[in-house]
């Protein structure tokens, strides 16, 4: 790899963690509503089955598989006051880590990278600890997420009882 | 430190040997439990001792191991516990997974396909049907040990019905069918409704909550707290195009043993076999397909509680089987009396059409999945209840509603008809002294 490649692939990694880490900080901040900007019309947002992490939400029962129309109700039913697992919100903190863009296009690229969830309520802390798969577009101001997809390395969701909040 | 003890102790202890946790008084139309059926230990070493070990658990489904070969291990009853569809057989087999020298699991993967299952500590190697094939050094035994008789311990009871293989660690059991009572026939409307194949769909749901077990049960067939409990979900069911109208209107019954179920009509879809718009008009031939074939097979009045009239059943004591927008095959285990540990699967007709099954598996994890937008609020729901239990100040829970009519599913019949087989059960351990 030339030194100017070498330089490219540093820029665009660092490019993909500021996206990343702005989209942490909303999540965190509980801006749902801005988080969902950050999605495409034709988005999805999957969360595989603990046992299951190839799961393929055609065939395999999934923690999560929402189109953008079901992430906009998950949104709006963490927003109101009837969601009653969070309500008071947990205190989260989203960590990622070990960022790596796999495949770059003109339009898309594809980037996985290591997860932390902290989750804190009621006095009690749980984490959810796995791995993203972003698929991310191009757009004119910035990155644009056309898939996100969190598989879980816990072998099971006994120390974290659900996934109420969004990973 | 004085070690007195206050005169009014004595008293009230007996007083309390005399009164049971659950009371129930038909006449009055009242009952009601005692909230120490939650919270105590006691309480909960009474049930390990006289529920679980006592009981007809649930393993899992035979289609989950269809090869010879195939095996799942999972906790039973707290226990560990594998079935394999044994090689020579073609039998399911449910073996305690422990080997017979000096322990260790034998099955450490939670599934897959073997002929042999070997402990790794000492080698010692069993096949599909628990017999022991293996073991290294075998001249160093002076004859005193018969290795016919060390094969993999079966667990003590094992039965199947309709393909969901139960196990009783309890000999003396009565027989499977016996035990189910009146939840045999709802098991066969699941089945049959499903065109009478099913299986499990891959993806398992295993999450825990700090709640005591029972209000699992009782939420699992709860037909009064989804509009105050599950709003979010019933309006994302509105935007999604389901019409609410109607709302939810059925019975409970009692079915025996601690079995019941409430059944009812609801607002929602259900891939076998009742069309609404968010199907698409695509799926509507082969809904109305399936509905025509069940009612060739079991006439218009059965095919019409197959297809549109919705089942939450509880097998005494920890299974359930709801069978509402989709199938959920439930199972829970308290660690301690404020612990459940549960694991859920879906169920699925074999050969569904593709666009129904996607269907199905939207429905099971919007509502009944941990990651969906009702079950999170059960479980709000119940460690809100647990909390409430330590507060202390109120002793009774009240289970009376629908008592003196002809109870609805939105009463709580099903819970009584479980809270009266689990005193009868439990007995005189439960009496509130005991629970002190």
């Amino acid at each position: 790899m030339t030194a100017v490649a070498w330089q490219q692939q540093v820029l665009l990694r660092q490019q993909v963690e500021e996206f990343l880490y702005t989209e942490a900080a909303l999540l965190d901040a509980w801006q749902l509503g801005d988080w969902l900007l950050l999605f495409d019309e034709d988005a999805k947002y999957e969360v595989p089955c603990n046992d299951a992490p190839d799961g393929d939400p055609a065939r395999d029962l999934m923690l999560i598989d929402d189109n953008y129309t079901r992430l906009a109700s998950r949104v709006d039913r963490l927003n109101s006051r009837r969601a009653h697992r969070e309500y008071p919100h947990s205190r989260t903190n989203h960590q990622v880590s070990n960022v790596r863009v796999q495949d770059a296009s003109a339009e898309e690229l594809s980037v996985t990278t290591s997860f932390t969830v902290w989750r804190f309520r009621a006095g009690r802390t749980c984490c959810y600890v796995g791995q993203y798969h972003y698929r991310l577009r191009r757009g004119d101001g910035g990155f644009r997420i056309a898939a996100k997809r969190a598989e879980l390395d816990m072998t099971d969701l006994r120390s974290v009882g659900d996934v109420a909040i969004i990973l | 430190m004085s070690t007195r003890v206050e005169p009014w102790v004595t008293q009230e202890s007996e007083v309390a040997a005399q009164m049971p946790i659950v009371v129930d008084d038909p006449a009055a139309r009242r009952f009601r439990v005692h909230r120490s059926a939650m919270t105590s230990p006691q309480v909960h070493r009474a049930e390990i001792e006289r529920i679980f070990a006592k009981s007809w658990l649930y393993v899992g489904h035979e289609s989950e191991i269809p090869e010879p070969g195939d095996f799942v291990r999972r906790p039973v009853g707290g226990r560990p516990i594998f079935m394999v569809r044994g090689v020579k057989t073609g039998h399911v087999n449910v073996f305690h997974n422990t080997c017979t020298h000096r322990g260790a699991l034998v099955c450490r993967q939670e599934s897959g396909n073997s002929k042999v299952f070997q402990c790794f500590y000492h080698a010692w190697t069993f096949d599909s049907e628990g017999q022991l094939k293996g073991v290294p050094d075998r001249d160093a035994y002076a004859g005193g040990v018969n290795f016919d008789e060390l094969g993999l311990k079966r667990v003590a009871r094992v039965e199947s019905y309709r393909g969901f293989v139960f196990a009783s660690f309890d000999p003396d059991i009565v027989d499977l069918p016996s035990y189910l009572a009146g939840a045999k026939d709802y098991i066969d409307i699941v089945i049959d409704g499903c065109g009478g194949s099913v299986e499990i769909v891959r993806g398992t749901n295993q999450y825990s909550f700090a709640a005591n077990w029972k209000l699992l049960v009782e939420n699992s067939i709860d037909g009064y707290h989804a509009e105050s409990t599950h709003d979010t979900y019933l309006k994302y069911l509105v935007s999604i195009g389901t019409d609410l109208r109607g709302g939810v209107s059925g019975r409970a019954i009692d079915l025996g043993n601690g079995h019941a179920v409430i059944e009812y009509g609801a607002p929602w879809g259900r891939p076998v076999a009742k069309w609404e718009p968010l199907f698409g008009e695509h799926a509507r031939t082969e809904i109305d397909r399936l509905r025509a074939d069940l009612v060739a097979r079991h006439g218009e009045d059965r095919a019409h509680t197959m297809a549109e009239v919705n089942r939450n059943m509880l097998i005494y004591p920890n299974l359930i089987i709801n069978d509402i927008m989709a199938v959920t095959v439930r199972t829970f285990y308290p660690p301690a009396p404020d612990v459940v540990d549960v694991t859920a699967w879906e169920l699925a007709p074999v050969n569904e059409l593709p666009s129904l099954r996607e269907r199905r598996l939207d429905s099971f994890l919007t509502f009944l999945g941990p990651g969906g937008f009702a079950t999170p609020d059960d479980l709000e729901a119940l460690e809100s209840c647990q909390q409430g239990f330590v507060s202390g100040g109120v002793e009774w829970n009240d289970i009376s509603r629908g008592m003196g009519r002809s109870p609805m599913a939105n009463d709580e019949e099903q819970m009584r008809a479980f809270w009266r087989h689990w005193q009868h059960q439990i007995g005189a351990a439960a009496d509130r002294a005991g629970a002190q």
